[in-house]
């Protein structure tokens, strides 16, 4: 319960990074494999980030049960696709190119093929990365990494207090449902949508009172503490940037630089082997 | 009612710990993937009709990024951003209501439920689908379905449970009144 | 500033009340009335009083959150260190006052505790290394330093309370507020935080501003001034022994040390030379002690408990947590006996709660069996469990789901598919045990605290259990509301139910239980007479408990039988409150 985001702390050179670095890298990295779809790239990006990964020294079994989610999440993402798009790759391309027909609109192209494994590639490109981001950030860090990429300090602070709470909330919600469930209450699949949605209000409703109680509590601990001071704030949790820090975020700059100008050199975001 | 700018600062916080809460641990999933019967969005739209379009905006924004983070799928930004969208949305209605002084009558619950279809929509139906297009390149009427059956089974969603939720906070603020003990 | 290197200041008063009052916006009376008061630096100050007295105002008003959060019309003056505070901001006046709230995960914000001790000197924006410096020489102050990295959640709550308490002294502040800090503390752990605080006061040199109610646990170290608050005023600023030899307590409905309570039915007259201010100074004229001895012995024995038949009985439970690498209840057996009222205690992570959690039906023991009239429950669900044995939280907040008192008592039934003229046929009835029946078309959130928890009682005696567990029935309540809620348990006793208590409050377990089960690291180490928990020290202290200060006076008094003193007492005074 304590660590639902997964963070694993193995020193490595990723982990050495600051958070900041990570966000800025992450955001760049995942704009870089969501604009492009030029296959050249996407295998570049999946192969640079199964490296990282190994640097970092996570392991797969670390990340099993995140996969476990990914693998399903993608896989139903493409069959949808396919079902409700059969023609969305020649669409894209411009060409057709059949191999084979399952009846119908069905008909599977080279050209939808082609669309799905790039599919396929822009997540295995961005994915790994994500779950680095995860693995190696200490959610400390992550408040004080998102006021140095220019949010303002207010709306991180929120963050670090989501992050804070989670937990405690978690904790309070099991016990209340607990409780409640000994009165009766069931949101079991038995029970029709209308009374599982009521049986949950009863549920929701004294959480989120008591949730209002503790947003008092906690803004007045904050303001007894100076919380808004002044324009900036420092953080603890801080670190400066170093070599590897300008490293990793020139790194990712261009990247996102050369999946620009892919798109532009391509003439479109979709580079085709079929012309 | 004038709010220190503290409070809305640790709603917001509270507001994306409860939305992830929700989200994370108690929604119960739909067929189609993406979609859930999300208890989160009634949670959601009650939060904004009491904190306003700020809050709303980026509870749904901050909320909905860390249960992206903590599955390991990478953020679905479409999706992101318009659930901030709806919060925000929602959060134009708290301007309407007192809330916060223990008011929700029926002209009322009429108001927060034509604001939260009228989000839902924009949302789902419009900002997730175009952004899933424009960002993921994924076919339009896929996008639209499920945009659809998303928004469709949040509204009934936050028809019940954000209804309820306002109603029972409206009811727990004290209020002079004339109550007398009867024997 | 400068003025602090002459040491004449150091006697001037920090806080300074002139006929100071107080009303909030939204109320229609004013919640404090011209309050004169003052406080110099290095004094320890305690304000007492019943809830509702406005000493919780009186500490906002003193650190700064009325007028900058709660909003009202002030009149007379305040000042602290010198200057009025509403020409002050509240950043000014927090680094005057350092305050320690009462909740302590409401005030742990940071998600650690080395971030929690910085927030503070965030907001000041001190840079590094300094930042990092002074928080671990405010951790070392309170002897947390080897905690830094750790969540809240992996630190117990003395601890919190301490790290808070660092959070406050990262700032050289003049005033150490603490707002009810024995509350959610178990009564070692309170002992030590007084301890802690006074110990804060002699290097800080800063004045100490106590509010809490428990009298007896806050005087186990010297207090300059005791502040007695009622109805708005102040009624008393006067010395411990001068309070203590008055009748201010017993007026305000405070309760006083349980040792006094003792000297006054032995018929011994309290006066401020005898130094009543602690167990440990007090001192008793030979004829006095006399007098304390006389009157023990001419009290009969305390009468065996009778014999029951059991009710729960639980062998050999054994629980662990998914995820845990140790089990949390070892091999747990113990019987209840049907109509007991009885105590469970222990230092917090004891296993009390899971105990109860298991019975209910919430968490699956790994091993063991429970037994309900000789029944096993091992195939009975939650709902079914509950028409058992009702469970009722410490916080009534978290139970209470409906806008009005009868629907949230009628719920458990309804969703038992009870016929609606049978529900409030019983509802009704409950309604009326529970002394709830005068409110029962008013809207829960028109109750008190106290009544709300009456609610949620009523809601699980709709079910009709033949048992019911509460988790701390009595926290964070005043004398006169925690005998309210007493009161009221003995009724139901009276009916035949029996009742188990969670509870850290001493007093609460010697006063109103026959019986106390011992809870250390998951098992049960002692499962006896509350007055034999209390004083066999070894118990006391495997468990975080404290010795009652009964057991002091017989020794003071040279009785030999400490713990028949302590017996005789509970019994001679349940027949004084309940005749």
């Amino acid at each position: 319960m304590t660590n639902i985001f997964n963070y694993i702390d193995r020193p490595s050179p990723i982990h050495r990074l600051t958070g900041a670095t990570k966000l800025i890298c992450l955001l760049l990295w995942s704009f870089a494999a969501m604009s492009t779809y030029d296959t050249r790239l996407l295998v570049l990006l999946v192969v640079l980030s199964l490296l990282l990964f190994r640097i970092s020294k996570i392991r797969i079994a670390d990340v099993r049960f995140m996969l476990g989610f990914t693998a399903v999440f993608m896989l139903l993402n493409n069959l949808l696709v396919f079902l409700f798009s059969p023609q969305h790759g020649v669409e894209l391309y411009g060409t057709r190119h059949v191999l084979f027909s399952l009846g119908g609109n069905y008909v599977i192209t080279k050209e939808q093929l082609f669309y799905h494994l790039n599919l396929f590639l822009k997540y295995l490109a961005s994915i790994p990365v994500v779950l680095l981001f995860v693995c190696t950030t200490n959610p400390s860090e992550f408040a004080a990494s998102l006021n140095r990429i220019g949010v303002k300090y207010s709306i991180a602070y929120s963050v670090a207090l989501a992050l804070r709470y989670i937990p405690d909330i978690q904790r309070e919600y099991h016990e209340i449902s607990q409780a409640q469930q000994a009165r009766g209450i069931e949101m079991s699949k038995k029970e029709s949508l209308f009374r599982r949605l009521k049986s949950a209000s009863a549920i929701l409703i004294p959480l989120i009172l008591s949730s209002m109680d503790r947003i008092e509590v906690i803004s007045n601990a904050m303001e007894l503490r100076c919380f808004g001071k002044n324009k900036k704030r420092s953080w603890y949790m801080a670190r400066p940037f170093t070599k590897w820090d300008w490293l990793a975020m020139s790194g990712s700059l261009l990247l996102l630089i050369a999946a620009f100008a892919l798109n532009i050199l391509n003439g479109s975001r979709f580079w085709s082997p079929f012309l | 009612m004038k709010r220190s700018p503290i409070v809305t600062v640790v709603a917001i916080g509270i507001g994306a710990a409860l939305f992830f809460v929700l989200g994370r641990f108690v929604s119960i999933p739909s067929p189609v993937p993406n979609t859930n019967i999300a208890l989160q969005y009634g949670l959601l739209a009650f939060m904004a009709a009491l904190f306003g379009p700020v809050a709303g905006l980026l509870i749904g924004l901050i909320g909905h990024a860390l249960i992206d983070f903590s599955y390991g799928w990478g953020v679905w930004w479409s999706w992101v951003i318009a659930s901030g969208v709806f919060g925000c949305l929602v959060g134009l209605v708290s301007s309407k209501l007192k809330l916060a002084d223990g008011e929700f009558e029926k002209k009322d619950i009429l108001r927060f439920n034509l604001f939260q279809i009228c989000g839902h929509i924009i949302a789902w139906g419009l900002i997730a689908p175009v952004l899933d297009i424009v960002m993921y390149a994924e076919p339009a009427n896929k996008v639209f379905l499920q945009g659809l059956v998303g928004g469709v089974s949040n509204i009934v969603t936050t028809a019940i449970v954000g209804t309820l939720l306002c109603i029972a906070y409206a009811a727990s603020r004290p209020r002079s009144g004339s109550l007398k003990e009867e024997k | 500033m400068a003025a602090r290197f002459f040491g004449v200041i150091m006697s001037e008063a920090i806080i300074q009340f002139e006929h100071f009052g107080f009303q909030y916006r939204a109320q229609s009376e004013p919640t404090l009335y011209d309050i004169n008061l003052s406080v110099r630096r290095g004094e320890t100050v305690l304000i007492a009083g019943p809830s509702g007295c406005g000493k919780s105002t009186l500490a906002h008003c003193i650190n700064g959150l009325i007028p900058f959060s709660y909003r009202g019309e002030m009149s007379g003056s305040l000042r602290i260190a010198g200057k009025e505070t509403k020409e002050q901001s509240i950043f000014e006046i927090s680094r005057h006052v350092g305050t320690v709230l009462q909740d302590p995960d409401g005030q742990f914000i940071g998600l650690t505790v080395a971030e929690d001790i910085a927030f503070a000197l965030e907001n000041d924006c001190v840079q590094e290394p300094e930042l990092h410096a002074r928080v671990l020489r405010a951790a070392k102050l309170v002897d947390v330093e080897d905690h830094l990295a750790h969540a809240p959640n992996e630190i117990s709550g003395g601890q919190k309370q301490r790290v808070s308490l660092a959070g406050v002294l990262v700032d050289d502040v003049d005033v150490l507020l603490f707002d009810e800090p024995l509350a959610n503390l178990d009564p070692a752990t309170g002992k030590a935080a007084i301890e802690l605080i006074e110990q804060m006061r002699q290097e800080t040199g800063a004045a100490v501003i106590i509010i809490e109610h428990r009298l007896e646990d806050v005087l186990h170290r010297d207090v300059d001034r005791i502040v007695l608050m009622g109805a708005g005023r102040i009624l008393a600023d006067t010395t411990p022994d001068a309070l203590l030899s008055g009748s201010w307590l017993r007026d305000s409905g405070i309760r006083e040390p349980l040792y006094l309570t003792a000297l006054r039915y032995a018929g011994v007259e309290i006066r401020a030379d005898m130094a009543p201010r602690s167990i440990r100074t007090l001192r008793l004229s030979e004829d006095e002690k006399a007098q304390v001895r006389a009157w023990f012995s001419a009290l009969p024995p305390a009468p065996e408990r009778a014999a029951r038949s059991p009710l729960l009985q639980a062998d050999s439970l054994r629980f662990a947590y998914p995820g845990k690498d140790h089990d949390t209840l070892k091999g747990i057996s113990l019987t209840v006996n049907e109509g007991e009222l009885l105590a469970i205690v222990g230092r917090n992570g004891a296993g009390k709660s899971t105990f109860s959690k298991v019975v209910c039906g919430f968490e699956t023991q790994q091993q063991g069996s429970l037994r309900f009239r000789g029944e096993d429950m091992a195939d009975l669900s939650i709902k079914e469990r509950a028409d058992r044995i009702g469970y009722v939280m410490q916080n009534p907040n978290q139970m209470i789901s409906k806008v009005m008192i009868f629907d949230e008592v009628a719920l458990g039934l309804r969703t038992r598919g009870v016929a609606e003229d049978e529900v409030r046929r019983r509802v009704e009835e409950t309604l009326k045990i529970c002394g709830l029946w005068p409110f029962r078309s008013w809207p829960i959130s028109a109750l008190s605290f106290g009544q709300k928890k009456r609610v949620t009682i009523a809601a699980i005696l709709v079910l009709e259990p033949d048992m019911i567990i509460l988790d701390e029935p009595t926290a964070g309540q005043d004398y006169r509301h925690y005998t309210e809620i007493m009161e009221f348990l003995l009724t139901l006793r009276k009916r035949g139910i029996t009742i188990a208590m969670i509870t850290h409050d001493m007093h609460l377990m010697l006063e109103y239980a026959e019986r106390a089960l011992v809870f250390s690291r998951g098992r049960i180490i002692a499962d006896t007479d509350c007055a034999d928990v209390l004083t066999d020290r070894s118990i006391i202290e495997e468990a975080n408990l404290k010795e009652t200060s009964l057991y002091a006076l017989a020794s003071l008094c040279a009785i030999e039988d400490g713990r028949g003193f302590v017996r005789r007492f509970i019994d001679h005074e349940r027949k004084e409150l309940r005749p």
